[in-house]
């Protein structure tokens, strides 16, 4: 393959010296060396070295817009999957109705999708989604799909460049959740071309120069969606 | 039937010396469905092994404030071995599954995912001596496919005595009629051992000489371990140091 | 528990009205197939089997034993189906579930009523020594259409199987007298030639690999099973994982080289017209003969 990688590292793997470089996320330093702690891409910003995943769950981060699924509707609250280790709770407070204790099924219910954002997350992991955001809903119509997280920012590209490309050649509506949720709705060949530029994506994130590579698949294919 | 030597003329039974491991092959993320996953022949053993999570611990009451819990499970396909095993777990495969769910837990950053689980399934469809090991051995490069943030990648090989010589690796009917078996787990950076067990009978100069042999060619597997790994993100021409 | 988003039946809907699938395949397309045998040595047959994503392994066991008091002539057979937690985030480790008895029961269906193993010929001594064969279905990754990956998967792993002579008889548990009973029954060749083998005792004492015949499973012609989901008024063959959930129905169909019909199944809570039977049918008998084809292609039939 003549495209150049980026460098791909494993756990355990030794990075450089503490005292030179300073450990970023996803390492960690014991007797003066910094190591990868997951596999993932190597990164370095300024003296930073930090490591992200290739693989995993979603981490998620207070302020995060994510595309949650109700697990279950409770007296007061729901519980909802936003594909991290554990379900998120949004309370009836956090959303944009008047819900009377005991009614939350009337509103969303198990199997309704959500476009959420990331409330709190605490020490113990536990974590909050609110819907009081601008554009935040119960989501209807398209369909979702689902990627490793750490290929959102790539599928999202330089100041959303990629996405946009995705956009105007499949005219279709996406939301990419930073949980490796998509939502994509539109003629149903244009969500052919969202899937076949994805997969493009997800098949060589390890690679540079891949925003020209998908704009080209896009506009070679894009003659088929009217 | 025992045969009458297992070392004729420094060769072993399958040939090779005392220092030569089984032919070893590993490939990882061949699971469509878990979050990560490897295949393993090592000898005549073919394991799988798959990793979920982190997630939510189930039951409740098994979940821990502070960190993840690991949940290895080794069991045995009903038709792995010779006579066919009744299919659930016996009290050995419970007994397997608890020395790699710790081995294993001790590398893994369990402090990141309090309440959660990381749940291991290791399942043999091939068994000829040494499927701890190779289970053990699966296992990590499972949960380095799954992503799982790890202090290092742990591997697995034995030991053992056979008509009075140390060698590594023990093949079916070295284990049967050898005269002593040690598997042990490294966490091969820093060295330390994860899981270690014995049987049979060994002076303690044996011993010494056995453990450095295993952690030895616990080495030469940790390197298939990282190749593997590689290989599926098609950068095997990186530099490991 | 993983929660299928709602949207997503609302989806694979809407494409059904324009004649598609989620995954672009015709309504009755099934997947690529991939049949791989002794994949297992410590098995007497194996088999994996992959339908798209979804891994299936096969393996059979064979040992001597009683037969059942109510079928002292017949051999035994016996189908086990596990859903282990390698497969997917919703198995779980413990006893076999309900979808697993099911799915065990079905595939024993499929080859017992079809009369696939010859089992009258499994019989040594009438009530008292027969062949038992262990059908074990291991899911290795599950991703839709679980029952012919099995079905499959089990006869595949049938076709190949050698039964396991010369162990028992170095155990024990088979003596020359026994072949000649059994002989005398079935009339397969290769029993005469193992037991009037001039070195057969020397054989069986050391261990001689290789040395007699194998004799592979008395079987007929295998029936090839089909299924198919209806999701709203949508009957899709080879359900992939999101159409195995959402689907409101299942049907499956064995068919055999003849185009009839041995075995079916109807699955879930939705239901079925005759019209839309009558489909299935018609669509199990087209795909059927292709995988029989395949099937025999693999095995050198």
């Amino acid at each position: 393959m003549e495209q150049k990688m980026r460098r791909v590292v494993i756990p355990s793997q030794c990075l450089g010296d503490a005292g030179p470089f300073k450990a970023g996320r996803g390492t960690f330093t014991e007797a003066g060396k910094i190591y990868s702690e997951h596999l993932g891409i190597l990164n370095q910003e300024g003296d930073v070295l930090q490591v992200i995943p290739l693989k995993g769950r979603y981490n998620p981060i207070p302020g995060d817009f994510v595309i949650g699924i109700v697990l279950e509707a409770m007296q007061s609250s729901w519980l909802i999957d936003i594909n991290a280790p554990y379900p998120a709770v949004l309370h009836v407070n956090e959303a944009p109705w008047e819900v009377e204790f005991g009614d939350t099924a009337r509103y969303l219910n198990t199997g309704d999708s959500v476009l959420a954002k990331v409330l709190s997350v605490d020490e113990s992991k536990k974590l909050q989604v609110t819907l009081n955001d601008r554009n935040l809903y119960k989501i209807k119509g398209g369909n979702i799909l689902e990627v490793d997280p750490s290929i959102v920012p790539r599928i999202i590209g330089k100041k959303g460049s990629m996405i946009a490309n995705i956009k105007k050649y499949s005219r279709c509506r996406i939301f990419v959740g930073q949980n490796g949720r998509i939502w994509i709705d539109g003629p149903v060949d244009g969500i052919d071309l969202v899937l076949l530029a994805i997969n493009k994506i997800e098949s060589e994130a390890i690679s540079y120069g891949l925003t020209d590579r998908v704009e080209e698949l896009l506009k070679q294919h894009a003659k088929d969606v009217r | 039937m025992k045969p009458e030597k297992l070392i004729v003329d420094g060769r072993r039974l399958d040939g090779r010396g005392p220092n030569d491991l089984r032919k070893i092959k590993i490939e990882a993320g061949v699971l469509h469905r878990a979050d990560g996953s490897c295949y393993l022949e090592w000898g005549g053993n073919k394991v799988f092994a798959a990793v979920y999570g982190p997630r939510e611990a189930v039951p409740r009451h098994t979940q821990n404030p502070l960190r993840a819990i690991v949940k290895a499970r080794y069991n045995m396909a009903a038709f792995s071995v010779e006579d066919r095993k009744r299919p659930g777990p016996d009290r050995r495969s419970v007994e397997i599954s608890k020395v790699i769910s710790e081995a294993l837990e001790r590398v893994i950053l369990t402090e990141q995912f309090p309440r959660a689980s990381v749940d291991v399934c290791i399942e043999v469809l091939d068994a000829e001596a040494g499927t701890r090991c190779a289970g053990l051995t699966a296992a990590a490069v499972a949960l380095v496919d799954a992503g799982i943030p790890m202090r290092d990648i742990p591997v697995a090989c034995a030991a053992g005595k056979i008509d009075g010589q140390v060698v590594v690796d023990l093949g079916k009917e070295e284990d049967n009629y050898g005269q002593a078996d040690l598997p042990i787990a490294i966490a091969p950076r820093t060295g330390e051992v994860l899981l270690m067990q014995m049987d049979g009978h060994l002076t303690v100069e044996e011993f010494n000489k056995a453990f450095d042999m295993a952690v030895e060619s616990c080495g030469k597997v940790s390197e298939i371990q990282k190749k593997a790994i590689l290989q599926r993100y098609h950068a095997v021409d990186e530099v490991i140091e | 528990m993983t929660v299928i988003p709602l949207l997503k039946k609302e989806y694979v809907t809407k494409l059904g009205e324009e004649g598609k699938r989620v995954d672009g395949r015709a309504f009755d397309e099934f997947r690529q197939i991939t049949i791989e045998t002794n994949c297992v040595n410590k098995a007497e047959g194996s088999a994996l089997v992959k339908i798209g994503n979804t891994q299936v392994i096969v393996g059979i066991k064979m040992d001597l034993g009683e037969p059942f008091p109510d079928t002292p002539d017949c051999g035994v057979l016996s189908t086990a189906a596990e859903l282990i937690p390698l497969a997917s985030p919703d198995f779980e480790a413990g006893p076999p579930q309900r979808d697993a008895i099911e799915l065990a029961r079905v595939v024993d269906r499929g080859v017992r009523e079809s009369e696939v193993v010859d089992i009258h010929k499994l019989v040594i001594t009438p009530g008292e020594k027969v062949w038992i064969v262990f059908i074990d279905i291991h899911i290795l990754d599950y991703d839709g259409n679980l029952f012919d990956a099995a079905s499959l998967g089990a006869l595949a792993a049938l076709l190949t199987t050698k039964m396991p002579i010369l162990r028992m008889m170095e155990s024990g548990a088979l003596v020359k007298k026994d072949l000649e009973a059994w002989y005398n029954r079935t009339h397969i060749e290769e029993i005469r030639e193992i037991y009037s083998h001039p070195d057969i005792d020397e054989i069986v004492a050391k261990k001689k690999k290789g040395t007699v015949k194998n004799i592979r499973l008395p079987m007929t012609e295998p029936p090839i099973s089909c299924t198919a989901v209806k999701i709203s008024n949508f009957v899709f063959f080879d359900p992939s994982l999101d159409e195995d959930e959402l689907a409101d129905a299942r049907l499956t169909v064995a068919t055999d080289a003849n185009g009839d019909i041995r075995a079916m199944q109807k699955g879930l809570a939705g239901s079925f017209s005759k019209e839309e039977i009558q489909n299935v049918i018609q669509g199990a008998l087209e795909n059927g003969r292709k995988i029989r084809e395949q099937l025999f292609t693999k095995i050198g039939k």
